[in-house]
């Protein structure tokens, strides 16, 4: 096992879901290293809150981006070098609400980045306030009556922006959220997968998930009516399973490739040529 | 008529008409003939219709500016002589299609009969009347042959066909004197942009488009292949900032292309660069504002938000080149330096600047190439943010035997996130250094040019497109004339030899408020009188020299 510590100390709530997935992480990098992926060729991008410290606690290459950027900014890394290997963490906030534009469009354009959200539900690190997948009625310190809005469903919406792997797993899980994570790496496109997080301080869901998780294996990953019914089993208020796995899977193009197939390498420019047409 | 050999001459239409289109090729006519040949163009917010027209100036000498009046007028609607003709010399001549205006004076051109005599297709009647004009101006056959077969790619025969009988029928109303001078390549200044930082090793341009910026964009997608880059347009220019930024950290050569509004939403970027040390490239070409402000028109009003421009303390690289030849020296410049300093760095230019032709000096590319950055040895262990003593840490990527962790968070030299006061002090302190070191950058570069009459002790300060009325001007009057090139690191010692002998400082700007002013205040300099433009055009030479002598 590769030792993929730092010396940061960590400053996660005792019990919180994010340990979780930090320890699936290391699970499922590990399982990429030893097959081949050169651990250099790895980089975790960051966004803000308090899944993002996760760059802190790896000593892996990171880039700690700013606020719903991160998609951006990892989609920029992979287009300047299509070799690493990048896996996006964020939250609901950033991937939702901050930057909902971004995601939807890395996932249209089949950018070959791995995006893992984890949905806590709310914002925690600014001492909770709702989110886009905050349930309608959530009482937070900006909502003290309730939030008035309904949860809007991020699944149903990589389906809708033509995402090219959905997945949910949960922070419990880890195992099962480690082989989500290697097969997202795998999967050459855009995946996407939402790990349901407790948030032990502000909103602790923890018997909520235990009881409504359960593991589903797809059979017909590529069918887009099947991933849908999965999809809205759970309604993201109180109502219904939360089927985990992979809900959706259909290879296409992927745009890194795209971009950059008409690159010559050491070809140098031809500004003379250019020139030419300028007399 | 002025001079012999300093013509202006104005071709305007409808939009979709095709008038900047004969503007580029009755200019390259001239640039063949040896003549120095400026474009300024002035269009409206519209796909068809409204009013278009550039402005074509000839002479002897080069010249960034344009005239008050016109000697020549090519309308290619009734429309154009009746917004110009009151623009025209006295002696002015305008050429227009006959088929459409009905007038006794001035060249008239059957264009459209001609075209559909000779069976071309509606456009082609610009072709008729170009050649009419060359015709009037006197203009060689051979001459207009050839600059048609290089600019139309269409139906180069009939279009042929179709000129020389409107040449055929067209009397000369003027003997050009000849220049012997071999023709330069016009390029605008977003082009001359592009060249530069291609020069420079440009990887990959991402942009949003935005006038007046979108023709970088244009420009460097037709020639992506030519120049072996990746070019990408995103959804808004928060993702262009944040993903060059990201591929500037991947060790990729990022520039980002927009105008003021595109610029405010860039700022968040622009502040994180400064933060994860990571060069960027950012030309940001003004337009009118507030806000949409006169879209397609220019100005010099985002300077103070420029100097400004992301949260933090911290120093940015900020250029204002004045033509094409600075536009693609500082492009590439600015590329090198982002990456020797890893800052963002900002190339500020304005709508006349970006989309105006200018004739431009080839040699200006030898200068420029890919600079070397301080780059990781692969020895030890590797510390993104290494305290060293210049405050500029060697980099490394993501691939190189190294765990390389860029941040937007204040961290250590390891690139982990801190918040206790040491570390802060520490890594705020490794930058100021850094800082230091971008100063005595600039006090090695050409950060001030001064022109004109170096004995007199009026002098007019101007930077960006408006120096080049502002010089003409200067020169005519016997001023002195001083152009502050680098805006930050502001270039005081530079500056401050320029005043020298100087008791009266004159601003000329198209701003409302004069921002140059404020940046020289800040520097302890005086501006004594301000002349200022805020209909969002260009000073004229001649509005401007009236503007002066009243000082």
């Amino acid at each position: 096992m590769e030792n993929l510590e730092t010396k940061c100390i960590n400053t996660w709530c005792p019990g919180c879901g994010n340990f979780g997935i930090l320890q699936a992480v290391k699970l499922a990098v590990n399982e990429l290293i030893s097959k081949g992926t050169p651990k250099e060729n790895i980089v975790i991008v960051s966004d803000i809150g308090c899944n993002s410290k996760i760059a802190d606690y790896l000593n892996l290459n990171s880039f700690y981006s700013l606020h719903g950027r991160s998609i951006v900014t990892a989609m920029g890394i992979k287009l300047a070098n299509p070799e690493l290997k990048i896996l996006v963490f964020l939250g609901d906030g950033a991937a939702l609400d901050e930057g909902i534009s971004h995601l939807i469009h890395a996932a249209k354009r089949n950018s070959d980045i791995n995006v893992i959200m984890h949905n806590n539900r709310l914002f925690a690190l600014t001492t909770g306030q709702f989110t886009a997948v905050s349930p309608k009625g959530l009482k937070g310190k900006s909502t003290p009556e309730g939030s008035i809005e309904e949860p809007i469903n991020p699944l149903e919406l990589m389906l809708a922006a033509n995402s090219s792997f959905i997945a949910r797993g949960y922070s419990a899980k880890i195992e099962h959220l480690k082989d989500l994570i290697v097969k997202a790496v795998n999967h050459k496109g855009f995946s996407f997968i939402e790990v349901m997080q407790p948030c032990v301080t502000f909103f602790n869901n923890i018997q909520f998930y235990n009881e409504k998780v359960y593991e589903t294996v797809n059979e017909e990953l590529d069918s887009r009516e099947k991933a849908l019914t999965l999809i809205k089993e759970w309604n993201y208020n109180g109502e219904g399973k939360i089927p985990l796995g992979i809900l959706f899977k259909k290879d296409r193009a992927c745009f890194e490739e795209e971009a950059t197939k008409h690159l010559v390498k050491d070809k140098k420019p031809e500004i003379e040529k250019c020139l030419q047409t300028h007399l | 008529m002025k001079n012999k050999k300093d013509y202006s001459i104005i071709i305007g239409g409808a939009a979709g008409q095709g008038s900047r289109k004969a503007g580029l090729i009755i200019a390259k006519l001239f640039n063949n003939l040896g003549y120095n040949v400026f474009i300024s163009e002035d269009y409206q917010s519209l796909i068809k219709g409204g009013h278009n027209f550039s402005v074509v100036r000839i002479s002897d000498s080069q010249r960034f500016s344009t005239h008050e009046k016109a000697d020549f007028l090519l309308a290619l609607d009734a429309n154009t002589i009746t917004r110009h003709e009151k623009s025209l010399e006295e002696k002015g001549c305008i050429v227009f299609n006959k088929d459409k205006v009905k007038r006794e004076k001035g060249v008239g051109i059957a264009s459209d009969t001609i075209t559909k005599e000779l069976g071309g297709l509606p456009i082609m009647s610009n072709t008729a009347l170009i050649a009419g004009f060359s015709k009037a101006m006197g203009i060689e056959w051979k001459v207009l042959e050839d600059a048609l077969r290089k600019e139309l790619t269409k139906g180069i025969e009939k279009n042929l066909e179709i000129a020389k009988k409107a040449y055929e029928e067209i009397k000369t109303v003027l003997t050009l004197e000849k220049i012997k001078a071999d023709p330069d390549p016009l390029l605008t200044g977003n082009e001359a942009i592009a060249l530069g930082a291609v020069k420079a090793g440009l990887d990959i341009y991402y942009a949003y488009p935005m006038t007046p910026a979108t023709s970088i964009l244009h420009y460097l997608a037709e020639h992506e292949k030519d120049f072996n880059i990746i070019v990408s347009q995103l959804e808004n220019e928060i993702a262009v900032i944040n993903s060059a930024v990201g591929s500037a950290y991947a060790g990729k050569r990022s520039m980002v292309g927009t105008s003021g509004g595109g610029f405010a939403l860039m700022t968040e970027g622009i502040s994180l660069a400064a933060m994860a040390e990571t060069p960027v490239l950012i030309i940001s070409s003004q337009r009118s504002g507030p806000a949409t402000g006169v879209p397609t028109y220019g100005s010099q009003a985002d300077l103070l938000f420029t100097l400004n421009s992301g949260h933090g303390d911290f120093v940015r690289f900020i250029v204002a080149p004045s033509d094409a030849n600075e536009c693609c020296y500082w492009s590439g410049k600015l590329l090198n330096l982002a990456w020797k300093y890893q800052t963002p760095a900002i190339l500020l230019v304005d709508k006349e600047l970006s989309e105006s032709t200018f004739e431009f000096d080839e040699k200006i590319l030898k200068t420029i190439k890919k600079e070397k950055p301080v780059l990781w040895s692969g020895k030890g262990e590797y510390k993104r943010y290494a305290n060293s003593k210049s405050g500029i840490s060697p980099m490394a990527f993501p691939g190189d035997k190294a765990v390389v962790k860029g941040t937007s968070y204040e961290h250590d030299e390891k690139g982990i996130s801190v918040e206790d006061s040491e570390t802060i002090i520490l890594m705020q302190e490794k930058r100021l250094r850094k800082f230091e070191e971008m100063r005595a950058e600039v006090d090695l570069l050409e950060a001030v040019k001064v022109y004109g009459n170096k004995k007199s002790k009026k002098a007019i300060v101007s930077w960006g497109s408006t120096k080049g009325s502002a010089l003409e001007v200067a020169e005519k009057l016997g001023l002195k004339f001083i152009q502050p090139l680098i805006l930050q690191p502001f270039p005081k010692k530079q500056f401050e030899k320029a005043l020298k002998g100087v008791d009266k400082l004159i601003l000329v700007e198209c701003s409302a408020s004069g921002q140059m002013e404020k940046l020289l205040n800040c520097n302890g300099i005086k501006v004594d009188k301000k002349i200022l433009k805020y209909d969002m055009r260009p000073f004229t030479v001649e509005e401007l020299e009236r503007k002066l002598k009243n000082i």
